[in-house]
């Protein structure tokens, strides 16, 4: 065991020795040692470097506030970590940590030529240079730039962990388990609320874990607590969660939690997740999430060795570390006292304590009196010295004229300070409560909550173990009583030194205005009391603005020890008071948060729902390409050996065309409209007439929006008189859904219409061709499927191999055909029987390219393809489906607009080059002229585009600007190697006459 | 206005940089002005400058009712880029895009525009055929626009993941080389120091409250909450506000407000060398010059002022990026926040002349003004000193939405069959 360590206390345990490397050197720490404190333990001071100077640091805390000991955690090749706090890390064996931001090594690391060219490197200097020559800041100035910035280096493999994900509710949540929040958890626990209480620490304590001396209720603080959590526990009504950040407060009271499981352990099991969200819904929430302290500004305040007077208790009581041999104390508050008594208990060299203050004459200067500590008032830093480790403290000392007479030199290892406590507000502030100013303690707490919360004991500015208890057991009574559980108040006794966490906000007085060296405010960005003035005298003045112009509380810290001592300095330097420069917004999250935990399941396959239609795997059984359609797979043609998709999609056209195909069209939407006004319903909604419809028949109907462009479209079936089945564009149903509701509930309410999705529980079956009515006949019954009995665009009741089916007679191919919808569960079977049924005729399975050349060559559109949410109907040559005597439908007034009458508009076309073999581009642009020069006058664009087996040559769909009139005009699409003429014609290139539908 | 440059700031150092000047004054509001500006963020400040550098308008104030850039000026992603769909779009993105290469030189302020290119993916045959036809309509009116395979897009920007096996393969990409990012807040604050030096009056923690109008209907005044100030010209740039304000003065806008959030993770060293979007799983990235991976989130699905938004919208955003780049699945996101998207029905933006004279108005930018804060600025001062638009924004009217001529570039959300 080193020197640092201590025989004995603490909460680790000597006995269970860890081995781990930092930087690639071997050393050993015990069982329940953070990285930080197991660092120290061996004498390492030295962890990192700061973001801009380079600067060597230290540990200057011992919990999430650190912003200095930034360490690359590695457990294998896959799983690194970067930025990880060493002061939150526990320790394991084999853990292998790496410093940051250095090169070639952390105790000589030639970025820290930034420290020497300071003068010419103040707040915001990268505004007032690189600016010539102009090209030089993207190809020069930036590389470097950011080769420089950043701090860890990302993973570099994709990581093989696993994240969870967990919702829950309970009565009361209270979050931070330190003396208030297990008080306030005991309280509410006792009424028999549901209680759930988390803690970011490996340990239930807070700051009873740094406090062994005290005394509750008769025991000492480490037995009480461990009654409290036996007692929490044992209780059914109570979740604890230990290693839990509760790290974002959303709107009514839904807080996240980060639960980190595996980080902890040596060798984690494989089915384990490493982390686990938790988005916890409470009807109470109590904020116990205690303070911060803060450090004191002063020249050469970043050296290692010196740090808050709290962490070296901590590493002392909690860990069993010594910091140092010989420390200075400074003191802006009395909790530097108690750093002190405890460090000369444990035999470490108190060399000087001083208190910048006039007067030190609280209980816990008067015990370091007591105990033989001098302490000096009026006293100040003004410089230190010790480039990898303090070596000393030059004190002065202040008159009462106000000047400052320079004192001693003090030889030191170790620097403890304390610039008085911050409450943490955070997730106060998140809440969107509004802060108030306590003038007394010159911090902000809690004033007016904006949710259902409540803070308790030292976040709200409370002092003293005794009124920190009382606080958070009145404080967790009155939740549970604000969700319906009355129960009893709690007291305490307490024994021990009750010390007041009020100090000092800002700077540590200097005789010059600003001083000499540089006195850090916040550690890990480099920002300086110098830079604070410098972004005042340019003029910036509003807090957000000092904010972003010195990046003060912009780093991974997030301001966590800087911004009370900032917003102290810049009102001195205004002389203002500290509540007139406000604060800037706290953001979510408490403390960075792992993508993965937010990612949770969504990965692979669970990225996004696969849906599948109930004949996938017959189709793969066929050797179909499946192609992404918003979350359906669908298939996209079918390769025989050795067919490439041009050569499929060729066979399958021309099988449709000359003998039958078979299609899944299972993934259309479908709705069935249901109730005494669904025609009128659907008179309104849908641009067609429905009140004619008869039923047994379908109509091809088209949606617009109120601005009168082209939504979706689908066929459309009476199936009774008030029972509609509607299909929409696959990529359309939801919205179509969504679009339906909306009008039913707020603008029409007195129409009795029911919808409900009906996608999933059809499957379709298309089956088309020439031979299509033999296929079917062959397992149909029940119904005559004659041309006569059942014409095109009709709609019957029926059985299919014995299955209650609805048999539609449509076509989307421009050939005789039937769509076959059955329950989706028949699907499958349904599929395989229509597949074995037709291959006497020569059945081929065809995908959506197929369905797409061949609906192209019959000029069908694609809404989403010929349309794009700025074509009308008369656009895409659909006016004849307006219904022209309907009173009004959803789009009638804007299809009205001057705009969407006048020449120029773009009209659906065909177009054929002159060289048939030539296939256009889809989504290339036409021209009037040939060869124009950029920027060229562009009157349309390629929409769809083939090469057609049954007509030889290729096709092409297009929007051009008064289309129709152009018809046999040549136009040019330009390319980049030159313009390809073409000819316009209407958008039917196949049957124009349509005879082959009544086939 | 002291000159920003290498050696001024070495000059400075010497004296501890105590030489620095505000970077603009503190101004008290004048009782009249020539035009004056509602709204400091980047496009206010900017019509505000090329009012004064470019139309001889020296008596101008620009009014904001907070702190100058604090608005979507100083919370989007930073990206940049013109590959715009239709022509008048396209004109209006890349006249931005050409300013911004000199923006920095000209306001001499490094506002740090960064041409890293801007790479948008297609996952189904539907994406690949939408920006395909964006880059057909780019390449005709000279928008700087390429195709990329998924090799090449992989090569361009290492850390995507292109294997055949996720969820939504990459199927290829547009890339926008000229594109890229820049400093925000710089935007602000050289615009600020510019049209200041010009002898612009900024005045901040200003809010208007009414709008007087003298017996034709003209604007003759502003009330604000720093006292009545006069003005025969007065330009709104407020973002989701602009209903809020034109609505003092009786007109009505067609447009709704969304919470947009965004989020940046703790910086790391150079890792990802451009941006890159994907609209169809909602991915928007790119890496600061600072380290911090930058990615913006979708709009929440209801209307709100508030500048914040829901959980589950930053989730869905990150599972894309794991998705896209699954190393990245180990970093931490470090700070989240919210702004105000304010949404037309086209999605395109509004910088017009409104029915009441001496009132002009420049909103209406959803997730995208940012990329045209020189350009909009520029035409929107043009608009306000001559009383009519500049061609560029001419077709960006009030009127469009009432006669049909919309540019609507949500198109390229328009869904498959």
């Amino acid at each position: 065991m080193s020197q640092c360590r201590t025989e004995t206390g603490g909460r680790i345990d000597r006995s269970r020795k860890l081995s781990f490397t930092f930087d690639g050197v071997q050393l050993y720490g015990v069982q329940g040692d953070t990285l930080a404190s197991a660092l120290l333990a061996n004498g390492v001071h030295l962890v990192g470097r700061s973001f801009k100077y380079h600067r060597p640091r230290g540990f200057l805390g011992a919990g999430t506030e650190e912003p200095n000991a930034l360490v690359r955690v590695i457990r294998d090749s896959a799983r690194s970590t970067p930025n990880v706090r060493a002061t939150s890390v526990e320790l394991y064996d084999g853990l292998i940590a790496e410093s940051q931001n250095r090169w070639p090594s952390l105790k000589f690391d030639v970025g820290a030529i930034n420290d020497a060219l300071s003068p010419l490197l103040p707040a915001g200097f990268y505004y007032k240079t690189f600016m010539w020559p102009r090209s030089a800041w993207h190809k020069l100035y930036e590389p470097n730039i950011r080769a420089a910035a950043g701090l860890g280096r990302a993973p570099e493999g994709a990581d093989p962990d696993s994240y969870a994900q967990r919702f829950a509710h309970c009565d009361v949540l209270v979050i931070g388990a330190g003396p208030a929040g297990l008080a306030a958890a005991q309280t509410a626990a006792r009424t028999g609320a549901h209680v759930m209480l988390c803690d970011e620490q490996a340990e239930f304590g807070g700051s009873l874990l740094d406090d062994p001396e005290a005394l509750i209720d008769g025991q000492p603080s480490a037995q009480w607590l461990q009654g409290v959590i036996a007692d929490l526990k044992a209780r059914p009504n109570v979740t604890l969660l230990q290693r839990t950040t509760a790290f974002g407060y959303f709107p009514h009271n839904l807080i996240g939690l980060n639960e980190r499981v595996t980080e902890h352990l040596s060798a984690p099991h494989q089915n384990l997740p490493r982390e686990r969200l938790w988005q916890v819904r409470a009807t109470e929430v109590v904020l116990a999430t205690g303070a911060i302290e803060r450090p004191l500004v002063f020249p050469g305040n970043d050296r290692p060795g010196i740090m808050l007077a709290s962490a070296a208790r901590t590493y002392l009581n909690r860990y069993g570390v010594r910091v140092g041999k010989r420390a200075v104390i400074v003191a802006g508050c009395d909790a530097a006292y108690a750093a002190a008594l405890d460090l000369k208990a444990a035999g470490i060299t108190i060399a000087a304590i001083c208190d910048v203050r006039p007067s030190a004459d609280g209980p816990a200067a008067a015990r370091a009196r007591a105990a033989g500590l001098a302490i000096t008032t009026n006293t100040t830093i003004l410089g230190t010295r010790g480039r990898l480790r303090v070596q000393s403290v030059r004190l002065g000392h202040l008159e009462i004229s106000g000047s400052i007479r320079p004192g001693v030199t003090v030889a030191c290892d170790t620097v403890l300070m304390s610039g008085g406590y911050t409450p943490t507000v955070h997730l106060y502030s998140q809440s969107r409560g509004k802060l108030r100013f306590d003038s007394t303690s010159h911090v902000f707490v809690p004033g007016t909550s904006a949710e259902r919360e409540r803070s308790a004991g030292a976040c709200k500015g409370i002092d003293g173990l005794h009124a920190v208890l009382a606080d958070g057991a009145a404080q967790g009574l009155s939740a549970a009583a604000a969700t319906g559980f009355a129960g009893s108040p709690r007291h305490y006794t307490v024994v021990a030194t009750e010390t007041s966490g009020i100090g000092i906000p800002g700077a540590l007085p200097q005789p010059g205005k600003t001083p000499p060296a540089k006195a850090f405010v916040d550690f890990q960005n480099d920002v300086t009391s110098k830079d604070l003035a410098l972004a005042t005298r340019e003029g910036f003045e509003s807090i957000e603005h000092i904010k972003r112009f010195t990046t003060t509380g912009m780093a991974t810290d997030q301001g966590r020890t800087s911004g009370m001592n900032a917003l102290g300095i810049i009102a001195k330097d205004f002389g203002r008071e500290i509540p007139s420069i406000g604060l800037t917004t706290f953001r979510m999250p408490y403390t960075p948060t792992s993508f993965g935990i937010l990612a949770g399941y969504a990965r692979g396959d669970l990225f996004d729902p696969v849906r599948r239609t109930a004949a996938h795997d017959s189709a793969a059984a066929l050797g179909a390409v499946f192609e992404d359609v918003g979350m359906w797979k669908r298939a996209w043609y079918f390769p025989k050996s050795s067919e490439d998709m041009h050569a499929a999609v060729e066979r399958e056209c021309l099988a449709v065309r000359n003998g039958v195909g078979m299609f899944d069209a299972s993934t259309l939407g479908k709705i069935e409209v249901v109730g005494p006004d669904a025609a009128t319903f659907l008179n309104r909604f849908y641009v067609n007439n429905w009140a004619n419809l008869a039923v047994g028949r379908t109509r091809y109907g088209i949606l617009l929006r109120d601005d009168g462009f082209v939504y979706d479209d689908g066929v459309i079936a009476r199936i009774a008189d008030d029972r509609f089945h509607v299909t929409t564009t696959t990529g359309g149903a939801a919205r179509v859904f969504a679009l339906m509701e909306d009008y039913l509930q707020t603008e029409w309410p007195d129409l009795k219409v029911w919808i409900t999705s009906t996608t999933e529980q059809w499957s379709v079956v298309a089956v088309q061709g020439p031979r299509s009515r033999d296929v079917i006949a062959k397992l149909v019954t029940d119904i005559d499927i004659s041309h006569n009995a059942m014409p095109h665009m009709s709609v019957a009741n029926g059985r299919i191999c014995g299955i209650p089916m609805m048999l539609f007679r449509v076509s989307f191919t421009g050939e005789l055909g039937f769509e076959v919808n059955v329950p989706a569960h028949y699907g499958k079977a349904v599929w395989d029987a229509l597949y074995e049924a037709g291959r006497e005729f020569g059945i081929t399975p065809y995908g959506t390219e197929a369905m797409h050349v061949l609906r192209a060559e019959k000029g069908y559109i694609i809404v989403g393809q010929e349309t794009d949410g700025t074509a009308t109907p008369d656009d895409v040559g659909l006016t004849w489906a307006i219904g022209k005597t309907k009173p009004d439908f959803l789009g009638k007034r804007a299809i009205a607009r001057p705009a969407m009458t006048a020449t120029g508009r773009k009209q659906l076309v065909g177009l054929l080059t002159l060289d048939p073999q030539v296939q256009l581009e889809e989504g290339a642009q036409v021209i009037a002229t040939p060869k124009q020069p950029v920027p060229m006058t562009l009157i349309g664009h390629v929409t769809s585009s083939y090469m057609s087996s049954v007509l030889g040559h290729s096709i092409a769909l297009a929007m051009i600007k008064d289309g129709r009139a152009r018809i046999g005009e040549t136009l040019y699409v330009p390319m980049p190697d030159g313009d390809i003429p073409v000819k316009v014609t209407a958008p039917v290139f196949y049957d124009a006459e349509g005879v082959r539908l009544n086939g | 206005m002291q000159k920003f440059s290498a050696w001024s700031l070495l000059k400075k150092s010497f004296g501890g940089h105590k030489g620095w000047q505000s970077q603009w004054r503190r101004a008290t509001p004048k009782p009249e002005y020539d035009a004056i500006i509602v709204g400091g963020g980047g496009h206010g400040l900017g019509a505000a400058y090329y009012l004064a550098a470019e139309h001889g308008l020296t008596n101008i104030a620009v009014l904001e009712k907070g702190w100058i850039g604090g608005g979507n000026t100083g919370r989007n992603t930073t990206i940049i880029r013109s590959n715009y769909l239709f022509d008048e779009s396209a004109r209006l993105y890349d006249h931005s895009l050409k300013m911004w290469n000199d923006l920095a030189q000209v306001l001499n302020y490094n506002v740090m525009f960064s041409p890293r290119g801007v790479m948008m993916l297609a996952h189904t045959v539907h994406d690949v055929q939408v920006i395909k036809r964006h880059v057909h309509a780019n390449r005709c009116n000279g928008v700087d626009n390429a195709w990329l395979t998924p090799a090449q897009a992989k090569e361009f920007c290492p850390p995507l993941n292109i294997d055949d096996n996720i969820r939504y393969p990459v199927m290829g990409a547009a890339l926008q080389r000229s594109g890229g990012t820049a400093r925000h807040d710089a935007v602000a604050w050289g615009y600020a120091r510019a049209a200041d030096a010009l002898g612009v009056d900024i005045i901040e923690n200003c809010e208007v409250t009414g709008i007087r109008r003298d017996a034709n209907g003209a604007v003759e005044a502003l009330e604000t909450s720093r006292g009545l100030i006069k003005s025969r010209k007065v330009g709104v740039s407020a973002a989701g506000n602009t209903s809020v304000v034109l609505g003092l003065a009786g007109v009505r806008l067609p447009l709704e407000s969304f919470p947009l959030q965004a989020l940046v993770s703790e910086p790391i060293k150079p890792v990802f060398p451009c941006v890159v979007m994907s609209n169809s799983i909602h991915a928007y990235v790119s890496q600061s010059d600072k380290g911090e991976l930058v990615i913006g989130a979708g709009t929440d699905a209801y209307t709100s002022y508030t500048q914040r938004g829901a959980l589950h919208i930053n989730a869905h955003t990150l599972e894309a990026i794991c998705e896209l780049f699954p190393m990245f699945r180990r970093m931490r996101m470090l700070r989240n926040w919210g702004g105000i998207v304010d949404v037309t029905p086209d999605r395109s933006p509004i910088i017009a002349k409104t029915p009441v004279q001496g009132l002009y108005v420049n909103c209406g930018w959803g997730t995208g003004g940012f990329k045209a804060t020189p350009g909009s600025a520029h035409v929107f001062a043009w608009t306000i000193a001559k009383d009519e638009p500049h061609p560029i924004n001419a077709p960006f009217t009030i009127e469009r939405f009432r006669d049909g001529t919309l540019i609507d570039e949500a198109a390229a959300a328009a869904v498959a069959h």
